[in-house]
């Protein structure tokens, strides 16, 4: 008898934290089935059509936003941004973690300072001067200037990272490797940059993450609609459709979709390296 | 002979280590450092982006402390920041705590509440600008929130919600809160399994309760992690910017102002590059000063 009104209570425990963390699933996916929902209506029936699936699918309007919204172009602008970005800063952030990690050059120790101090400090109006930069340089409304900009905003975080990884890294493939004669540059390239293959995946999540989602630098840096990223994309989409429903949230769903199933694909790393990040900064 | 050869050698030696953080240093100096000064520099100066400069010392930073628009500005962002601490943070670890235990679909529930956060803040505002949206057709609201409460026979509390300077910004904190709780939900979580599972054991031999056991030994356990979160939302919400610019775009301009905001419009509209860059000084002056103290208050819990 005990034993039954042991086991009720925690089921009844139990079906409770279910109901909370259903509530809150519910909360987060509505809107976004909300989107899709409406995304596959029309502009006459989304007004009337009360059910929560359609009557009548109508696909038309992502053929719309993708040709006549010029959402095709944005897309391939943000995966070129995104592209150059993530391998930019992979590049550059592991020649230098590796450098900080095992070489020795005068005045290493500070350089290495700055990255971590300006990783801490933030600067939420240095767009100001940043855009004062790139006038003088003639890179604004550059792919190329928008695109080093971005490499600088995620070069201390992954430089941070990485060097952590490499720190407790053992060295012996890199001494055996040396003994066998290659090259510092050879010894990174064919010994550091495979073993630290988990780090760099942290990276390129994250980093693909916040090019991905940019905007105030693309508003800031490209006025030229055939440069901008998909989210600067986007406000102009919603200029030329804010009445247009189905076609503005059949542009936010194409937006959207990559973004989430690389997310899905990718989690595991996403929560390795926020655990990570957290518990050691 | 030889020992010059060897110092030679040396230097080059040095010099290759160096150029693997050339790169990094260069883009460092040139996209960090010289905008940092840049923003201190012309915040001394009168200047519309082109033309001549006026060296006017101190004026910009005069007239920004007298500027009730740019505090109004600061408050906000500070009541977005306020309920993303209490209410999100408490969502966030509430919901920590109901998935650090063996329950089924643990692995679905930490993918969905990390969905919010890796959308962007366009997408998230217009979604929700949409599900709230005021616009009556023939009589019936448009919004699913205004419908909803139409439908379910509370028709009075149909309400403009973000055009409203009433109810504008704490609907703004709440979908802001909506999209960052999942950081704070990963962050707990992770934080939680690595306390020892041993000692809630104990803790319940010793005929200690759920709150005894929450209160005596998860919150001090979490306590140098939770302020490691305090710094994250208060960094992140208070530079919160796109957010609001899609929710209420120019609508609702001085109800809603955040810091970012106003930045962007004294660089923007009115072309004053340097009283554009005196808020960016200040602000980031704040921000720096508030992490600062948390930091050093994170240290003590470390002890």
């Amino acid at each position: 008898m005990k034993i039954n009104k042991y086991i009720m209570q925690r089921m009844a425990k139990s079906t409770l934290i279910h109901v909370f963390l259903g509530f809150v699933t519910l909360l987060c996916l509505f809107p976004l089935f909300w989107m899709v929902r409406c995304s596959l209506m029309s502009n006459e029936t989304i007004f009337i059509d009360k059910g929560l699936i359609p009557a009548h699918l109508n696909f038309g309007n992502f053929a719309e936003a993708w040709t006549k919204g010029n959402l095709a172009g944005f897309f391939f602008n943000s995966i070129i941004y995104t592209v150059c970005v993530v391998g930019g800063i992979v590049l550059i952030s592991s020649l230098a973690a590796y450098a900080f990690s095992r070489l020795k050059f005068p005045g290493k120790n500070i350089l290495f300072y700055l990255f971590v101090a300006a990783m801490m400090i933030p600067l939420p109006g240095s767009f100001v001067a940043l855009f004062v930069l790139m006038t003088k340089l003639h890179i604004v409304n550059t792919r190329f200037g928008y695109i080093l900009c971005l490499i600088n905003v995620g070069l201390s975080m992954s430089i941070l990272l990485l060097k952590t990884f490499f720190d407790k890294m053992p060295s012996d493939l890199e001494d055996a490797a040396r003994i066998d004669g290659c090259t510092k540059l050879g010894i990174w390239r064919h010994v550091a940059l495979p073993l630290a293959s988990p780090a760099i995946a942290v990276i390129v999540i994250f980093n693909s993450l916040t090019v991905w989602n940019e905007y105030i630098l693309a508003t800031l840096l490209l006025g030229d609609s055939k440069l901008m990223p998909l989210q600067r994309g986007l406000m102009v989409f919603q200029g030329a459709h804010s009445v247009d429903y189905p076609v503005l949230m059949a542009g936010l769903t194409i937006a959207v979709v990559p973004i989430v199933c690389i997310y899905l694909l990718m989690q595991k790393h996403i929560v390795k390296g926020l655990s990570s990040g957290a518990v050691v900064g | 002979m030889d020992r010059k050869a060897k110092s030679t050698a040396f230097f080059f030696d040095n010099l290759q280590n160096f150029l693997f953080v050339l790169p990094a240093v260069a883009i460092f100096c040139v996209f960090y450092i010289y905008p940092f000064y840049k923003m201190i520099n012309l915040s001394f100066f009168d200047w519309k982006g082109i033309g001549p400069m006026h060296f006017i010392g101190l004026a910009n930073y005069q007239e920004l402390m007298g500027d009730r628009l740019w505090w109004d500005s600061i408050i906000h962002a500070g009541y977005i920041t306020f309920i993303a601490l209490t209410f999100q943070n408490v969502l966030a670890f509430s919901l920590a705590l109901a998935c650090d235990r063996e329950i089924r679909m643990k692995r679905f529930y930490r993918a969905v509440f990390f969905i919010p956060p890796v959308l962007s803040e366009v997408v998230v505002g217009l979604i929700w600008n949409w599900i709230l949206s005021p616009e009556m057709q023939s009589g019936h609201p448009t919004g699913l929130l205004n419908n909803l409460l139409f439908s379910s026979g509370f028709p009075q509390l149909a309400h403009n919600w973000l055009g409203d300077p009433k109810t504008a910004m704490t609907t703004i904190a709440i979908v802001n809160a909506w999209k960052g709780f999942g950081w704070g939900f990963i962050i707990f979580l992770a934080g939680l399994q690595m306390i020892d599972k041993q000692l809630y054991e104990a803790a319940k031999i010793d005929g200690a309760g759920a709150w005894k056991i929450l209160t005596n030994i998860t919150i001090p356990k979490m306590l140098q992690l939770m302020l490691v979160v305090v710094i994250l939302t208060i960094l992140g919400c208070m530079q919160v910017f796109v957010l609001i610019l899609t929710l209420v775009s120019e609508g609702l301009v001085n109800h809603t102002d955040v810091p970012v905001t106003r930045i962007f419009a004294a660089m923007q509209n009115t072309n004053r590059f340097g009283y554009a860059c005196a808020e960016a000084v200040i602000f980031g002056s704040i921000l720096v000063g508030i992490s600062f103290i948390l930091k050093k208050l994170s240290d003590k819990a470390k002890q």
